[in-house]
């Protein structure tokens, strides 16, 4: 890199942002951009900086307008920021809406024909000769499109000051084993570098300095995280139907279980997978599966959630375990599948049809992702009953970092199941006898040898011996049982976790809202107004969040739905409270940002 | 564990029939369910099958109500209208080493579950898949199904005017190794295939006429008792030797085709109809699409081919079942999970 001297530095005026900012990416779908992205992401992340990635991308496999937001955050902050205060356009389509919607003061760097600076002040203009580029640093014409990226990664990485030697280390791990791949890509990058060098002024509005927040840190999305714990858990069977924003977990499954699951001495696979011809299908094997003694999973989206719902129903009665994991994503259909929501909250805490009540868990961050996920499959043979493993596309699919996952050391929980010996020593067992007094029975597993145990599996109308029975009070035996077993999972279900700055003032959040719940927290206490904020991890709701619903004045609730669907089971399941409990709500389909929380609460406080 | 009286006949594990009955049936008398109820606990004993390992699944129906009332040694699972076929698939993922039993009915298979019943037999799913085919839905009291002859007539008068779907040619040709139509009036021929679809490893699908007696038993209809009997055409008769007896008997070799099992078992097949050779599915979809222009039922196995893989040996799982696998099989160590994070870094 033999850079000439930069040319005058363009000033903002303000105070540098050093490690503090969010640079939007605004690209064409399957143009290759999210490698081009993930690699300036890392590169920031190998200076020491904690960033964030939000792909904002559409239901289409090219062609269509998509965006990356990069977020660093001196302060640890990783929600999407509303601001951004670099922007990147490559896509002539989007280009002029991109500009009008920026924010004032913001960097644009974009290809140089397209000629924005003359659509609006306000903004500090970079433009850039991509094709010029391209062509000079890259032999194959095929390969434009691809590298071109890889050209506004150097650029950026020239105006932020970020270290060229970690952007090449950065694609080398991005694009592994790919020799040629890594040249061609490192090559472009550094003549984006030196071109920028050369021929931009420099700027002190955003900076990115060396730090040392990032170190053992790892990256990650949530899909891989639950596939790690899926793994992790021993999974044994696995019956899907790809649907976004869950596929890549089962995905990233498949690919671990090739190398972790086969028995070293004769190749053969302890897991099996199955595409399943669609999530009715898929529910069914997870039941059965969990039936005869295995850990099964499923993974969906809301749309899957649906289809499955009447099995799911029947996995409640006849109690049987499996793990269904719900990547929850906007409404049905076209239109929005690729967003992110947390709209399938009251439908995962009753699926199905009749009194249904279902352990749900909310993950809030990389590491529960994969906690939560092994801890699924022992609280689904514990309770011998379906349990959901509630994410989102934003937790699912966008890269967090994230400490290193600890090893789960608690060997698993199998449930109460009778092999032959135990059951040759027992005078009368019955399928659905609550011996013990906390709602869950013993079962046996199909093809247990020794004469007995075998019993008949069959919908709501069983008595305690799994016969067949129509009487009310074996009806009524059976789901008030079941209601039993939701109790006892109170003391068994993860906690909720506390961030308590001292207030009668509370806020309630689940799942992916965490950051964005913490930022504004503590921006609302910038500004004088404490909450101690309980973030909730799972249904049933515990003696916990009891002791913090009795003893706030007000709950802001926090969620990504319209209907203030958790506000609703709250207010269900505390009706003395009702009126505590007040809802701010997102639902546009980005993830949540801070500002849109600290509007609706002051909204709330001065009325 | 015989609780029969000491006169009574004893298989090879010392069991009589009396330990492969379930509990009494709740069908209308005479009911064609029940008779193949009684050939499935013949079969059974005959075949000296270990009652542990039977994992028996249905849909919702008359029919598939019907795993209550045999082989109570075994473990049953009724489930949804039409979603058998998933649940047979889960359980012989999580242990292959079961027998799994499925029975449906016609409006269970060919409506509300076709698409499953598709996938089953496309993924080969290690079960008998029994079809009790009484052209109604019995359960909900006599609605035509998708099996029902165009013209037939509900008790009611009305007709249906649409085609039939035949399980049978749509096995065929979704490529199911093993493809049989039989009788609930003709025991003996149903004992010999359902004791043939014991040995089979895959998909063995049975279609058996059974008339409801209660809703679709009139003149009119095509699926009468009296109908099936007088247009029943057996293609041959069936005898099932079993791979342990297959050294004592001796097969007449020239009027007889003898089929065998990847097991060793055998199936003798004495041709009725002349020239028909059911590991010809070319042959045995045109014939049966002949009889079916008769309006007759031809009946027998109607098309076999033993050497289809099942699922769990397509994925190539391991040979134990997986439910029982013990964590150190199935739960890597801390040093991969280490070596995972280094990569993630
Ligand atoms: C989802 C659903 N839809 C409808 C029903 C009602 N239903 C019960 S049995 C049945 C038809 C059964 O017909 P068939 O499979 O032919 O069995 P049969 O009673 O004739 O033996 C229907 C529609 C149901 N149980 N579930
Ligand atoms: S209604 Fe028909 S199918 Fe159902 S039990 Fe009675 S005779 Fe059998
Ligand atoms: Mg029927």
């Amino acid at each position: 890199m033999t850079a000439s001297l930069a040319s005058p530095a363009v000033t903002g005026g303000a105070k540098t942002r050093i490690n503090d900012f969010s640079i939007q990416v605004a690209t064409v779908n399957g143009s290759g951009s999210q490698t081009a992205n993930t690699v300036l992401l890392r590169a920031i992340f190998q200076m020491g900086v904690l960033v964030s990635g939000k792909n904002l991308f559409p239901s289409n496999i090219a062609g269509l307008p998509t965006w990356f937001t990069i977020r660093a955050s001196a302060k640890g902050y990783v929600a999407r920021k509303a601001t951004n205060e670099m922007l990147i356009l490559m896509n002539p389509e989007t280009a002029k809406e991109d500009i009008a919607k920026a924010d004032a003061g913001a960097l644009v760097i974009y290809d140089e024909p397209l000629q924005l600076d003359k659509l609006r002040g306000e903004l500090t203009y970079f433009p850039v000769p991509f094709q010029k580029l391209v062509t000079a640093s890259c032999p194959e014409p095929k390969l434009h499109k691809l590298v071109k990226n890889m050209i506004y990664v150097g650029v950026a990485a020239r105006l932020l000051g970020v270290d060229m030697a970690e952007v090449k280390k950065a694609i080398a791990k991005q694009l592994k084993g790919k020799a040629k791949a890594v040249e061609l890509n490192q090559t472009a990058a550094v003549a984006g570098y030196d071109w920028a060098m050369e021929n931009l002024p420099d700027q002190d509005h955003i900076k990115v300095v060396r730090d040392h927040k990032t170190e053992g840190l790892i990256i990650v999305d949530g899909n891989e995280a639950c596939a790690l714990g899926a793994l992790f858990a021993g999974v044994t069977v696995v019956g899907w139907y790809p649907i976004t924003p869950a596929s890549s977990l089962v995905e990233t499954f498949i690919e671990y279980a090739e190398e972790h699951r086969k028995d070293p001495k004769t190749g053969k696979s302890t897991v099996a997978i199955v595409q399943m011809e669609d999530e009715l299908a898929s529910a069914g094997v997870v039941l059965a599966a969990g039936w005869a003694g295995a850990r099964s999973m499923t993974t969906t989206a809301g749309p899957g959630i649906s289809l499955m719902s009447e099995f799911i129903g029947l996995g409640y009665y006849t109690e049987c375990p499996g793990v269904f994991f719900n990547v929850q994503r906007t409404g049905p259909s076209t239109g929005l599948p690729t967003r992110t929501q947390q709209a399938d909250i009251e439908m995962c805490a009753k699926a199905s049809h009749g009194d249904t009540l279902h352990i749900n868990l909310y993950p809030g961050n990389m590491e529960e992702c994969f906690q939560f996920s092994y801890d699924a499959f022992d609280l689904a043979e514990r309770f011998q009953t379906p349990i959901f493993v509630m994410t989102d596309l934003d937790l699912g699919m966008q890269n967090w970092s994230s400490k290193p996952f600890a090893y789960p050391d608690k060997p698993y929980d199998r449930g109460k199941v009778l092999d032959r010996k135990q059951l040759a020593e027992i005078q009368d067992w019955g399928r659905y006898q609550d011996v013990d007094g906390d709602g869950l029975c013993y079962r046996t597993l199909p093809g247990t040898p020794g004469g007995k145990g075998s019993y008949f599996t069959r919908g709501s109308g069983h008595n305690d011996h799994a016969l067949y029975s129509e009487k009310p009070e074996d009806y009524v035996a059976v789901v008030d049982r079941l209601r039993k077993k939701y109790e006892t999972a109170k003391s068994y279900v993860p906690k909720p976790v506390f961030r308590n700055l001292g207030s009668a003032k509370g806020i309630l959040a689940f799942g992916s809202s965490d950051p964005a719940v913490i930022e504004a927290q503590d921006m609302l206490a910038e500004g004088g107004l404490n909450t101690d904020y309980l973030r909730l991890r799972a249904l049933p709701f515990t003696a916990e969040v009891d002791a913090f619903v009795k003893e706030k004045q007000v709950i802001y609730v926090v969620e990504q739905n319209r209907d203030g669907q958790m506000t609703n089971l709250l207010r269900e399941f505390y009706p003395g409270h009702a009126t505590k409990f007040k809802s701010v709500l997102h639902y546009n389909g980005l993830a949540l940002d801070a500002q849109t929380i600290i509007d609706q609460i002051h909204g709330f406080e001065q009325k | 564990m015989s609780t029969a009286t000491p006169s009574a006949p004893s298989n090879k594990l010392g069991l009589t029939k009396q330990d492969y009955v379930g509990s009494k049936s709740t069908l209308c008398a005479g009911c064609g369910h029940d008779s193949i109820t009684g050939q499935i606990i013949n079969a059974a004993f005959e075949m000296s099958i270990e009652g542990h390992r039977v994992a028996k699944f249905s849909g919702i129906g008359c029919s598939s109500k019907t795993p209550a009332y045999f082989l109570n040694q075994g473990w049953g699972f009724n489930g949804v209208h039409g979603r058998m076929p998933a649940l047979a698939t889960g359980a012989c993922l999580a242990n292959r080493t079961l027998i799994n039993i499925g029975v449906s009915g016609d409006g269970d298979s060919m409506s509300i579950g076709t698409g499953q019943f598709v996938h089953a037999i496309r993924r080969n799913i290690p079960m008998i898949y029994i079809i009790e085919d009484n052209g109604v839905y019995g359960l909900t009291k006599g609605q035509f199904s998708a099996t029902a002859d165009k013209g037939s007539h509900l008790k009611s008068g009305a007709v249906n005017e649409l085609p039939p779907i035949d399980p049978c040619t749509l096995a065929i040709e979704l490529g199911c190794g093993f493809v049989a139509r039989s009788f609930s009036g003709n025991p003996k021929q149903l004992n010999a295939i359902l004791k043939a679809a014991f040995a089979y490893e895959g998909t063995a699908v049975i279609d058996v006429i059974s008339p409801c007696v209660t809703f679709n038993n009139h003149d009119a209809s095509t699926r009468s008792y009296k109908h099936v009997k007088d247009h029943d055409f057996p293609l041959h008769d069936l005898g099932f030797i079993q791979y342990s007896e297959v050294e004592e008997v001796d097969i007449a070799a020239g009027q007889t085709e003898v089929v065998t099992f990847p097991d060793g078992s055998k199936v003798a097949i004495k041709a009725i109809h002349e020239g028909y050779d059911p590991r010809d599915r070319f042959t045995a979809v045109k014939a049966i699409h002949e009889s079916m222009q008769k309006g007759e039922f031809l009946t027998g196995l109607l098309y076999i081919n033993p050497e289809n893989p099942p699922l769990p040996e397509v994925l190539n799982l391991v040979d134990e079942p997986l439910a029982t696998l013990p964590q150190a099989t199935v739960k890597p160590g801390p040093g991969v999970l280490a070596d995972i994070m280094e990569s993630l870094k």
